[in-house]
């Protein structure tokens, strides 16, 4: 599951440019996730704050 | 807002302002619709723009002009210093805007001319029949209203969600997002008219560190790293902030601005029946600057210009709209954009060695034009070598 950390996000989109599935959105200062969104931490990776985290659900 | 627009653009920036405005002053009804509350924030760039670059859309006015430039610098990994001058001493090469002034500037332009604005209103969907783009759900306060329009320009910046939802992929390669964060700072020691870049895989992997003046003595002090080189531990914000410490302990951080920038080639088609792709949603950054002011204001002006004439030959089919995209691959920017690509992709693969020794060999340059373009043939001039590890690319420089 993908973690957002609202507390360190800067809402700048630059996640939802690269995410394969287009599951991120930007609705103005709020990074939604869609239920598409595989988990595949591709966004994560690139966040330059690190705000975004893959959480294992087990 | 109306239920119904000739042309509707989806985004706010320098794209969407120069297509609704161009859109009316031909004669259309045009609306802009943006997502966020105000026109010009975030701002999510480094603000540098060329002097020609500028002029050729508006003249400079001191309320959105933060610096004049008259030169630049490079700094290499090991710390050297090369000067970039122009040829005619003390000339303004280019400026560093203030965006949030600069881009409501444009909207009001956009308006005045006879452009709708909607702000805190969002594209939510496209509106298709059978393949073709006919208009956008918008979202305003919970509300959703259709939207038709005969073209839809989408101007949505980086996030590039309006085209996706219509079929097209917009997604940025890893390796080709540049991951980036940027302070301005106060109270710190700079030279207040030239433009610093910084390199190295220290530094800024695969992208690079900037410092642009936003006045006497403060600056954009931004950075640009490959998706690829970014993860825990090393991300844009902590090479920044490393840099930051380092060069300028004692300043005072008065807005910090995360972002991403694509130096990916631009999408293979940026029309579709009844929609037209501009500006940083089409992927026509600079790849090897990362700057975009001036290619989404001139994608955005000639989009409205070629969806003026086909919604006034009553075709605007991806054929028929394909002028669009033919005319900005033609053009001067288009060419550019190919080169540049080209010239990013070699220098991400040099060393830091390779990069000192070729900053190395020669500590000012006088550049007769102040582009990206010059400055590549001057170095070669002084690196014949270069030649030959450039290939073909270095032949179409020529």
């Amino acid at each position: 599951m993908l973690k957002v950390h609202r507390d360190i996000c800067g809402y700048c989109g630059c996640c939802v440019s690269v995410c394969p599935e287009g599951a991120l959105e930007l609705i103005d200062a709020y990074l939604s996730v869609e239920d598409n969104c595989t988990s595949c931490g591709v966004c994560a990776k690139v966040c330059p704050l690190g705000a975004l985290e893959v959480i294992d659900e087990k | 807002m109306k239920n119904k627009y000739d042309v509707l653009v989806i985004g706010g920036g320098p794209a969407g302002a120069l297509a609704a405005k161009t859109a009316v002053e031909k004669g259309l009804s045009a609306c802009i619709v943006e997502k966020r509350q105000a026109i010009g924030t975030p701002v999510r760039c480094a603000e540098g723009i060329g002097r020609e670059a500028l002029h050729e859309f508006i003249d400079p006015d001191p309320r959105w002009i933060s610096a004049e430039m008259t030169g630049a610098g490079i700094v290499a990994p090991d710390g050297f210093f090369m000067k970039l001058e122009s040829a005619y001493a003390g000339n303004k090469v280019g400026y560093i805007l203030d965006r949030k002034f600069f881009d409501r500037e444009l909207v009001w332009k956009a308006a005045e001319a006879g452009a709708d604005v909607a702000v805190k209103s969002r594209a939510s969907a496209p509106i298709m029949d059978h393949g073709v783009v006919k208009g956008a759900k918008v979202e305003y306060c919970g509300k959703v209203t259709k939207v038709g329009a005969e073209v839809v320009i989408a101007a949505d910046g980086v996030e590039s969600k309006f085209s996706r939802w219509c079929g097209i992929d917009t997604t940025v390669p890893v390796r080709e997002i540049m991951s980036s964060v940027q302070y301005v700072i106060a109270d710190i020691d700079i030279d207040p008219h030239a433009t610093i870049f910084y390199l190295g895989n220290e530094v800024a992997p695969e992208g690079y560190l900037w410092v642009f003046p936003k006045g006497e003595r403060s600056a954009n002090v931004g950075i640009g790293i490959s998706g690829k080189k970014s993860g825990e531990g090393h991300r844009a914000k902590d090479y920044l902030d490393r840099f930051v410490k380092k060069t300028f302990p004692d300043g005072k951080t008065i807005e910090y601005i995360p972002g991403g920038v694509s130096v990916c080639r631009p999408l293979d088609s940026t029309v579709a029946d009844g929609l037209m792709i501009t500006g940083d949603a089409a992927r026509v950054v600079d790849p090897l600057t990362g700057g975009g002011i001036y290619n989404a204001m001139y994608t955005g002006r000639l989009a409205a210009q070629v969806a003026a004439e086909c919604i006034s030959k009553g075709d605007t089919t991806r054929e028929a709209l394909m002028i669009y995209d033919k005319t900005w691959r033609a053009s001067k920017m288009g060419k550019a954009i190919e080169r540049n690509y080209h010239i990013k992709e070699y220098l991400i693969r040099q060393s830091d060695e390779k990069l000192n020794a070729i900053i190395h060999s020669v500590a000012k340059l006088n550049l007769s034009e102040f582009s990206t373009l010059t400055l590549i043939k001057e170095l070669i001039k002084v690196n014949p070598k270069l030649v030959l590890e450039l290939g073909a690319l270095a032949a179409s420089l020529h």
